[in-house]
């Protein structure tokens, strides 16, 4: 009795989907233009789409209805811990996997075939990496919601650009400069935006974006403008420059010379500024600069009344997060060897915050994994081009880009609001180390 | 019984005024707290308490009025007086409060606070509560975290006595076992005794409790009024606390004040307040004094 009761639901609610679907379908499938031999529009009719489409909302709902019964509501799952030795081991284990990736890369496919695994995917995967871990200082661990991240990105990179190419300053004295100059402007944007909190906040970090791109942009004779800035020296190894001349790399070190070894190297190079981050981070967790962030997520307002002097803590945030971005920055100046304002849009920012928020916002593995997602996401759309025998050789997987992000962002709301990785591990712990769940920790309010 | 407030005040309040635009919220109080007392500022709703805390604790500046507060010895008028002259913000342990912004007089003049609706860090454990409130030692310790960087010794014995301190009052408030929990998992009664530990942990010589009883059952409210006893007698820190809970203000306190509408209405014993008329009117209306009397017995 009750099984049919459920099923006559089932069918009336799946009526009801197909119906929607057929009111939706109607004017975009069941009604169509076409341009005949005079180019003239002329209305084509479609009815049977329509019905096809409807039928199969109606098929699907109802599948969908009758398999989720019985099912008993699936309970909360606690915050996952991993078995003590596998915690122990993995991190090491994945940066010793890091750091053979390239050359099993080379010995394996060759060095053409190995220079778009180590480049596309290596460098590029780790440079978002990078910029996600120093964001994460700022919107995961301060709550400190900033949208023109991306504006540090670019002093870090006009750094080396004009100093290389102006002063001929080498890359190694521009990389910690590059780093100093992006959090002086980190700390002159936190200035201003000290009072701000939340939506205010956001949108004065976004403007701020905006301000430096437009000045990268407009001020010519500083910045040369959209041309940008060409032929910045390339990188070298530690002096040693990687070309086929006889004091280059590959003829001190006795090897054949081979393009792939600056990748190489600039794979290593940006695996070491990230790891740089990810452990400062980690340890600044473990000290008061870094539970001082944390607590200022959790409760301004307390931290206040426990005589942590606010302004400074949020100021170290803005600085610190930016500081990363800067050594990022002066290594995509240095990869690239070209810079113009086209690379540090509004797009930029949205990534990397898209990035931190995705992986779980204070998590380190979390953004490091929607790192890979979504960088390595968009490399791999490239990589489909057996779609263009399905659907025509104008079919360019990789535009589609933006409508997976927000299918991946709009699942990611129902299922995993809190991100990939949504605990939080406490900085210390009396007797035993217990992660807290997601439910409550503060998302911040500046 | 002696008056501890007159003879040896830790904080004095004179001439406060706060307004907010039209509204005046305190309107001219001045009285004293005494140093090693247990001070209960009560009255209605609306009468101006918490904004009292608020400008004590330098979350509002005030219109007008000073604060002194004498931080270790009894402070001469003549000092305070010299104080106020000069621009600054302190002289030796006695400080200016209205000078001050908030998370300066809970690190230097040393007042801490808890909140009527509990402000706890929910998302970190107790125990980083806890440590979080001796931010300031630690920040010393680690060279402004810049040198517990690179591992600093000094900052790793630090962070020890800064644990050792937490299970003290973790221990004193019953919740060592849940030390490694989210407070924000914490019940209720729980979360208003971390508070309390969390504010103490910052070494404070005059504790502020915004209402920390309320919500409590008896139980919970008689174990609050222990240890607010055992704070006082052994640490020999001031309190000063809002409270609705008659039972715990007549209980445990030596000073009361009477706030409504803004002003000062009383200000003696709790024996004295009990039986001022003016207490009486001001809780349930001139015709009541009946029930009044019944309600502040």
């Amino acid at each position: 009795m009750r099984a049919q009761t459920s099923i006559l639901s089932a069918l009336r609610e799946s009526a009801f989907a197909s119906l929607v679907a057929a009111g939706l379908a109607f004017p975009i499938l069941a009604l169509g233009t076409e341009m005949d031999q005079s180019n003239r529009l002329v209305l084509e009719q479609r009815w049977s789409w329509m019905l096809i489409a409807a039928g199969l909302v109606f098929v699907g709902r109802f599948l969908v209805l009758i398999l989720a019964q019985g099912r008993v509501a699936a309970a909360p799952v606690p915050a996952r811990i991993w078995p003590p030795f596998v915690a122990r081991v993995l991190p090491s284990a994945g940066v010793v996997a890091l750091f053979l990736f390239p050359l099993v890369m080379l010995f394996w496919l060759g060095p053409q075939g190995s220079l778009k695994w180590i480049n596309n995917y290596g460098v590029q995967i780790l440079i978002y990496v990078m910029l996600g871990w120093g964001l994460n200082i700022v919107v995961g661990l301060a709550g400190l919601l900033d949208l023109g991240y991306v504006a540090f990105y670019a002093v870090g990179a006009y750094s080396y650009a004009l100093l290389s190419t102006q002063f001929g300053l080498s890359f190694w004295i521009c990389l910690p400069l590059a780093g100093l100059f992006a959090a002086a402007w980190g700390a002159m944007l936190g200035f201003p935006v000290l009072r701000l909190r939340g939506d205010y906040l956001a949108i004065v970090t976004l403007a701020f974006g905006e301000i430096v791109s437009a000045v990268l942009t407009n001020w010519t004779d500083f910045s040369n403008g959209k041309a940008g800035i060409m032929s910045i020296p390339r990188v070298t190894f530690f002096g040693l420059p990687f070309t086929a001349s006889e004091n280059g790399f590959a003829a001190t070190f006795g090897l054949e010379f081979q393009a792939i070894h600056r990748t190489i190297f600039l794979f290593y190079l940006i695996l070491v500024l990230a790891l740089i981050t990810h452990v400062v981070t980690l340890r600044l967790r473990r000290l008061p600069v870094g539970r001082a962030w944390e607590a200022l997520r959790e409760d301004e307002i307390a931290c206040r009344s426990l005589g942590i002097n606010t302004v400074n803590t949020k100021l170290t945030a803005f600085a610190l997060g930016a500081m990363f971005a800067g050594f990022a920055g002066s290594f995509f100046a240095v990869r690239q060897g070209f810079v113009n304002p086209d690379s540090f849009t509004f797009m930029e920012s949205a990534t990397i915050l898209a990035i931190v928020v995705l992986g779980g916002m204070g998590s380190q593995l979390g953004v490091a994994l929607a790192a890979v997602v979504m960088v390595g996401g968009t490399e791999v759309l490239r990589e489909l081009t057996f779609l263009k025998e399905i659907f025509g050789s104008s079919f360019d997987p990789s535009l589609y880009r933006m409508l997976l992000f927000g299918l991946a962002m709009v699942l990611m709301m129902i299922w995993r609001p809190r991100g990939l990785i949504s605990s939080r591990e406490p900085s210390v712990f009396l007797a035993q180390r217990k992660n807290v769940s997601g439910t409550h920790v503060q998302e911040g309010h500046g | 019984m002696t008056r501890r407030w007159l003879d040896a005040p830790l904080l004095t309040i004179e001439h406060l005024t706060m307004r907010f635009g039209g509204l005046t919220a305190v309107n001219d109080v001045s009285f004293t707290v005494g140093r090693g007392d247990i001070t209960a500022l009560i009255g209605p709703n609306g009468a101006g308490k918490t904004t009292l805390f608020n400008c004590i604790t330098g979350f509002y500046k005030p219109a007008q009025g000073r604060l002194a507060l004498a931080r270790k010895g009894g402070a001469l008028a003549r000092d305070v007086e010299a104080l106020t002259q000069s621009a600054r913000r302190h002289a030796g342990d006695l400080y200016l409060l209205e000078r001050m912004p908030d998370f300066e007089i809970a690190r230097d003049a040393r007042i801490a606070r808890t909140f009527q609706n509990i402000r706890l860090f929910s998302g970190m454990t107790v125990l980083e509560n806890l440590i979080v409130a001796q931010h300031n030692t630690l920040m010393r310790a680690s060279g402004l975290s810049l040198l517990g960087l690179i591992g600093w010794p000094r900052f790793r014995a630090a962070e020890e006595q800064a644990i050792d301190k937490a299970r003290f009052w973790l221990d004193k408030i019953g919740l060592l076992d849940r030390a490694d929990d989210p407070a924000g998992a914490l019940p209720y009664g729980a979360q208003r005794h971390l508070e309390i530990a969390r504010a103490m942990c910052t070494e404070p010589v005059l504790l502020c409790l915004d209402e920390p009883a309320a919500g409590l059952n008896p139980r919970e409210s008689a174990e609050l009024n222990d240890l607010l006893l055992s704070i006082r007698a052994e640490l020999g820190t001031s309190i000063l606390l809002i409270e609705h809970d008659m039972s715990v203000v007549m209980k445990i306190s030596d000073h009361v004040i009477v706030l409504d509408y803004g002003k000062l209405i009383a200000d003696g014993t709790p024996e004295e307040i009990r039986n001022d008329p003016r207490v009486i009117a001001a809780y349930l209306g001139v015709e009541d004094t009946e029930e009044a009397v019944q309600v502040l017995a």
